[in-house]
């Protein structure tokens, strides 16, 4: 599939709602809430139930057919409130980038309910789908692959708008060079193209042609795992000043732990298609009890030479999503399982309020903390 | 109690000893220096960590001591010293035998190192057989048992598994099991897990850290993780735009950074154990090595910098003990 073709959405005529560029600038975190009204309480931004993804292996010389799945996601539920980042973590090929690409409707799910802004947008088709495309935005790992070489800068960061169509080439201009300057990069470089720009810089227009059309939801899918460290630490603090004067909501993709704890609010921890745990970030990463993430933590190089000490590792690797174990996905690696373990699956359940586990034991696997807060 | 900056006394040399190393390359027409008179030590048993950015010189450096270089990058000045023999002077055949025997390496992607279209096993078995007078049968007896030492299950079966039958951590432990299947004295491991998992990282660091102490090898681990730094070396030598920024025993690099770049690095890293409201960073990027800047390479960057620092390169000087920092301020700022 082309890390393109979800931004490039079929061009088609403006849905009459107007350019992305009357529209005022997009309300601070919550100002939408009060617009709806119409509910005591505010239903989160993004609300997932039950998300699954399978897919199909064919194989047949003559007819095609289905010989197995990939269980790429299974039975995700998970909430996202205005201006909060949840961060989503786990091991390579545990289903990170397919909820993301689930959530944008970039690929169909097999089950489950997608709630935007209150509004079920699971079958959404045609223009109400493109309406939803600029208020869901994506910003991915490689800077490099995902920016078309032949482009300008300026081309790469309005495309978005010139596909909804409705505005005018100064209006383009102006627009492009709005983006640059939100995104630290300097106004004039618009006319060059993506080579001439640094890693961290070609990063900064993925962001910047992500925040094009005014979105109120971004995924950022590794969108700093490629990056040096002191290149990183720009790129994240970027994404944190534009959530605070966009209002934007994010989910928040990565494998390093470390960066997750810095930007989000809450995080969730996937293991083979499954959430495992969703806590605040501070409860997750000084008391975790799942043992999955207790031992992800664990696994984390240590900050300073001194804190050097021998832990128990996790052995093995992760299954394969093919055939994922039966009862907890988990089971193989943990040193809790029991027989209900291997049978019987999970239910994320709260242990505490805003406290998610799914483990048959969860009550018992406190302990001293992996890592100190 | 200042540590003298010549080589120690011929007794305790050191099993590596690169200095002044320059490696060009010709590129468009121009010739760039990618590594600037580095040096370093390695003793026998320890493990130095290169830590820097992508593009500060790792890998050439670690390719120019393999002699490995593509063939538009040179040497263009230095000595690299294995064993007290300059393997610059070392005519090829010799290298090559050195290489594998002597020397093993790991590099970041197996893929491109482990050959596609042969077995495993056959690689393994042709490592032993090309440096050692043993037979294929004793060489497949000892493939099998390097691999179980890496903690590859099933170890006789998978020695007739290709290496895209394997995920990549166990790649990555094939390429560590045929590094030192014969046991060398001095491994080199180039990002060995940087492409993979934290979990299977930590398995692998631990496997390294056992080999290291059963067979005594001293190991010169290239990262760009201070974590990996943090849990794994003994000494340190930070890399900046093709050059050393800071050398120190591992706890005073952490402890007391001398180079402004490393104090960066080390502020900017986000930390699992706390929260910070804020992220340090150093502005800008690091410079393009056909265009260095004149005098210290990380002054265009640099918060504390003076008018001198843009004249002339800033020597390495001792700071403490085994520790020195290439910046013209860093006795004040150590202090
Ligand atoms: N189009 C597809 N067809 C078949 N399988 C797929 C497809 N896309 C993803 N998968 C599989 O689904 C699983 C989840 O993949 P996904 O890309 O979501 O993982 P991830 O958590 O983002 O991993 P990484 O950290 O490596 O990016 C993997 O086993 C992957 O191989
Ligand atoms: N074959 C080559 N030709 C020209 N330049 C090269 C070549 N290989 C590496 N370089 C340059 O040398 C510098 C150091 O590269 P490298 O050692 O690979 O960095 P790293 O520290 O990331 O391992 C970089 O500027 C790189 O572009
Ligand atoms: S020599 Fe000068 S510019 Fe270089 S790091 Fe030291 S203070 Fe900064
Ligand atoms: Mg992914
Ligand atoms: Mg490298």
């Amino acid at each position: 599939m082309s890390a393109r073709a979800p931004l490039s959405p079929n061009p088609s005529p403006p849905g009459g709602e107007g350019s992305a560029l009357d529209a005022a600038s997009p309300p601070p975190a919550g100002g939408r809430d009060r617009e709806r009204g119409s509910t005591a309480t505010t239903p989160p931004l993004l609300e997932v139930r039950g998300l699954t993804k399978h897919f199909p292996i064919r194989a047949g010389a003559i007819v095609e057919r289905e010989v197995a799945r990939v269980r790429a996601v299974d039975d995700v539920s998970f909430t996202v409130a205005r201006g909060e980042t949840l961060g989503l973590v786990g091991e390579s090929g545990c289903g990170k980038s397919t909820t993301g690409r689930l959530v944008l409707r970039l690929i169909e799910p097999t089950a489950g309910t997608i709630l935007f802004d209150g509004e079920d947008v699971t079958g959404l088709e045609g223009a109400a789908l493109r309406r939803l495309r600029r208020s869901m935005q994506i910003v991915f790992q490689d800077p490099y692959g995902a920016l078309n070489p032949r482009m300008t800068v300026e081309e790469i960061v309005v495309e978005p708008l010139v596909v909804q169509g409705g505005t005018t080439r100064a209006d383009m201009g102006r627009e492009a060079r709005r983006l640059m300057d939100l995104v630290g990069l300097p106004a004039a470089h618009v006319t060059r193209h993506p080579h001439e720009f640094s890693g961290g810089q070609r990063q900064r227009i993925g962001i910047a042609r992500a925040i094009a059309c005014r979105p109120r939801f971004v995924v950022c899918d590794e969108a700093v795992s490629a990056l040096d460290v002191s290149v990183q630490a720009q790129i994240v603090n970027l994404l944190q000043d534009l959530q605070k004067e966009l209002g934007l909501s994010y989910l928040f993709i990565a494998h390093d732990l470390a960066v997750v704890r810095h930007i989000s609010d809450r995080v969730a921890v996937m293991y083979l298609g499954n959430l495992v745990e969703v806590a605040d970030k501070r409860t997750l990463y000084t008391a975790p009890r799942h043992p999955y993430p207790q031992a992800l933590l664990a696994a984390v190089p240590v900050a300073h030479p001194r804190l050097r000490r021998t832990r128990p590792r996790l052995t093995g690797e992760v299954p394969s999503p093919l055939d994922p174990p039966p009862g907890c996905r988990f089971h193989r690696r943990c040193s809790l399982a029991e027989d209900v373990c291997r049978t019987e699956v999970p239910a994320l359940r709260d242990l505490a309020p805003g406290h998610a586990v799914a483990c048959h034991f969860a009550e018992r696997t406190g302990g001293p903390p992996p890592a100190a807060a | 109690m200042t540590p003298p900056l010549l080589s120690a006394p011929l007794l305790s040399a050191p099993l590596l000893s690169v200095r002044d190393l320059t490696v060009t390359f010709r590129a468009e027409g121009r010739t760039q220096a990618a590594v600037d008179r580095v040096g370093f030590d390695v003793a026998a048993g320890e493990v130095l960590g290169i830590v820097g950015e992508s593009g500060s010189g790792k890998s050439v450096t670690a390719l120019a001591v393999m002699g490995l270089l593509p063939a538009n990058g040179r040497v263009a000045s230095g000595e690299i010293l294995f064993e007290g023999t300059d393997l610059l002077r070392l005519p090829a055949r010799k290298m090559r035998d050195l290489r594998g025997r002597r020397i093993g390496m790991i590099f970041q992607e197996p893929m491109t190192s482990l050959n596609p279209v042969f077995t495993i096993g056959d690689q393994i078995v042709e490592t032993i057989v090309h440096h050692e007078r043993l037979g294929r049968r004793a060489a497949r007896e000892r493939a099998v048992d390097m691999l179980a030492r890496v903690g590859i299950p099933s170890a006789r079966r998978r020695l007739d598994d290709y290496p895209h039958q394997m995920s990549g951590g166990m790649r990555q432990r094939v390429m560590i099991a045929m590094a030192l299947a014969c046991s060398p004295r001095l491994l080199l491991a180039d990002e060995p897990t940087t492409a993979l998992d934290v979990t299977i990282q930590a398995q692998l660091l631990d496997l390294l850290n056992d080999l290291r102490r059963e067979f005594g090898m001293a190991v010169v681990v290239i990262t760009h993780n201070m974590g990996v730094i943090a849990e794994f070396a003994d000494r340190v030598a930070v890399f900046y735009a093709g050059r050393v920024a800071e050398e120190a025993p591992v706890e005073p690099l952490f402890d007391r950074p001398a180079h402004p770049y490393t104090r960066g690095l080390l502020a900017s890293t986000p930390r699992l154990d706390a929260d910070a409201e804020r992220l340090v960073t150093i502005p800008g990027a690091m410079p393009n090595i056909a265009a260095p800047p004149p005098g210290c390479r990380f002054a265009p960057r640099c918060g504390v910098k003076v008018e001198a620092c843009e004249a002339d390169r800033p020597p390495l000087v001792a700071v403490g003990d085994g520790h020195r920092a290439a910046c013209i301020r860093a006795g004040e700022a150590a202090a």
